[in-house]
C-alpha cells in the first residue's frame, strides 16, 4: 500500500483552508484532482522537480473519495492526520465533542494490534 | 558556566488556552480548577528565575513531514514564529513570535554531534503547540529566548525509549557545560496514555488509567530503570495509539537524573487524557 501518498493527501489538504472546504464539498473530484496534479509535487522543492511515480491504490482512493475514515484507519493512514482533517470538515455539524465520540464509535470494532502506520 | 535552575516536564493539552480564556456558558466546568493547577505549576518556573528556556517537544506534522523526517532536531534561529493555521482552527491558539538563543543552539548542535547524536538543525523553524502550550501555561509573557528541540514520537520508525533518556542526559550535560553566565530551565512536554484517531479516543479519562498511575510514579520518583524495564516501542501502543509521546517524558527524566525525585508533582484527570506536571530543582530550589 502507498501509505505515504495517502498521508500526503491528508497532510496537504489539512494545511490549506480552501482545500479543506473543497474536500468537504466535493470529495471525489478533489481526490482525483489532487492525485493527478499534486501527488507528485515534492513539498519544499523547486517547481519542476516533481516525482513521477506517486499514486494512490484503488482502495485508498475510494476511502478518501467516500470520506470513509474507518477504512482509512484500516489502511494504516496516520490517525492523527485523519482525525485532524476530519474534525476540520465535520466537527461543525455536531455538538461539542460529538464528532470525536462518534468517530471513536465508528472505529469501535478495531482491536489491538491496530493496523501498522509505518510508511 | 550556565546553571540548570529547573527541569520541568508537562503534558501539552491544546485545549487549555481556550478553556482558560472562555467565559459564561462557554467556560467548561473543569476550567477553574485547571487554571488553579496551572498557575501553581507556573510558580515553579517563575521562582527559578530562568534567563533561557530549552524547550523539548514534538512537531505534529506541522512543519516536519515524511519526505525528510528528522528523529531529533534543534532549532537555530533568531526568532521562531509559532502555531499553525490548523491549531488556530481547532484549538483557538494564538499566533506568537519567540526569540531564539542561537549561541546555545549552536553549542548543543556542535557538542551534541560530538556526543553521538546526529542532530538535525533548522534555521527557519515554525514551532507548534508542543512548545507553545508550555509557554502559555508556564511563561505567558513569552519573553525569554528559547532553544527548541523536536523529537519524532509520531512517524515510525521511532527512536527507542532508551535513546530519549540518553538524549535527556546529554542535554543536561550540554546545558551545564555551556560557557555562558545564564540560568537555564529545560522544559519538555509529552503525554501519558493517549489515543487520537482511534476507537479509544475522547473517553471520560485517558485510555489507560493504570498506565497513567505507573507513569506518574516513574516520573515523580525518577525511576528510569523501572520505566525502561516496562516500556518499549511495542508496549507503548497498548495504553493508546498516541502514547509514544510519553517518550518525551522519559527524555525529561534523563535530564532530571536517575533516582531524582521531582520537587513538585501534580495531576488533573480530565476527559480524554490525564494532565501531569513535574518540576525538579537541580540545586535544591535555592535561588
Amino acid at each position: 500500500m502507498s501509505k505515504y501518498v495517502l498521508n500526503k493527501f491528508l497532510f496537504t489538504v489539512d494545511r490549506d483552508p480552501e482545500l479543506v472546504e473543497r474536500y468537504r464539498e466535493e470529495p471525489r473530484a478533489t481526490v482525483e484532482w489532487w492525485e493527478s496534479e499534486q501527488a507528485n509535487r515534492i513539498l519544499g522543492c523547486h517547481t519542476g522537480e516533481s516525482s513521477t511515480w506517486l499514486r494512490l491504490d484503488d482502495d485508498e482512493r475510494e476511502a478518501l473519495a467516500a470520506h470513509d475514515y474507518p477504512k482509512l484507519f484500516e489502511l494504516g493512514a496516520h490517525p492523527f492526520l485523519t482525525l485532524t482533517l476530519f474534525i476540520a470538515m465535520f466537527e461543525r455539524d455536531h455538538p461539542p465533542l460529538g464528532f470525536q465520540t462518534e468517530y471513536a464509535r465508528r472505529l469501535a470494532a478495531f482491536r489491538l494490534p491496530y493496523p501498522d502506520i509505518a510508511t | 558556566m550556565a546553571e540548570l535552575v529547573a527541569v520541568i516536564a508537562s503534558t501539552h493539552h491544546p485545549f487549555y488556552y481556550r478553556a482558560s480564556t472562555s467565559t459564561g456558558e462557554d467556560r467548561p466546568p473543569f476550567a477553574d480548577e485547571w487554571v488553579r493547577k496551572v498557575e501553581a505549576f507556573r510558580q515553579t518556573l517563575t521562582r527559578a528565575r530562568p534567563d533561557v528556556l530549552v524547550m523539548v517537544g514534538s512537531d505534529h506534522f506541522h512543519q516536519l513531514w515524511l519526505d525528510n523526517m528528522p528523529q531529533f532536531l534543534v532549532g537555530k534561529a533568531p526568532f521562531y514564529d509559532a502555531n499553525f493555521y490548523n491549531e488556530e482552527r481547532e484549538f483557538g491558539l494564538p499566533r506568537m513570535v519567540l526569540k531564539g538563543q542561537e549561541d546555545l543552539s549552536a553549542y548543543i548542535l556542535r557538542e551534541g554531534l560530538d556526543a553521538g547524536f546526529d542532530l538535525a538543525f533548522s534555521n527557519e523553524l515554525r514551532i507548534d503547540h508542543s512548545i507553545t502550550c508550555p509557554i502559555i501555561t508556564l511563561r505567558p509573557e513569552a519573553d525569554l529566548p528559547i532553544v527548541p528541540v523536536y523529537t519524532n514520537i509520531f512517524a515510525p520508525p521511532l527512536p527507542r525509549p532508551q535513546r530519549f533518556v540518553q538524549l535527556g542526559r546529554t542535554i543536561r550535560q550540554l546545558v551545564e557545560s555551556w560557557p555562558a553566565d545564564r540560568r537555564v530551565a529545560v522544559i519538555g512536554t509529552g503525554h501519558l496514555s493517549l489515543e487520537l484517531g482511534g476507537p479509544r479516543q475522547f473517553g471520560p479519562h485517558g485510555p489507560d488509567p493504570e498506565f497513567d498511575r505507573k507513569a506518574v510514579e516513574w516520573i515523580s520518583t525518577g525511576d528510569i530503570e523501572g520505566c525502561l524495564s516496562e516500556v518499549t516501542l511495542d508496549s507503548l501502543h497498548l495504553p493508546g495509539n498516541a502514547t509514544h509521546g510519553f517518550m518525551d517524558f522519559m527524555l525529561m527524566m534523563g535530564v532530571a537524573g536517575e533516582g531524582r525525585k521531582a520537587d513538585y508533582v501534580d495531576t488533573y484527570d480530565l476527559f480524554h487524557t490525564m494532565e501531569a506536571y513535574f518540576t525538579w530543582y537541580p540545586s535544591g530550589g535555592s535561588s
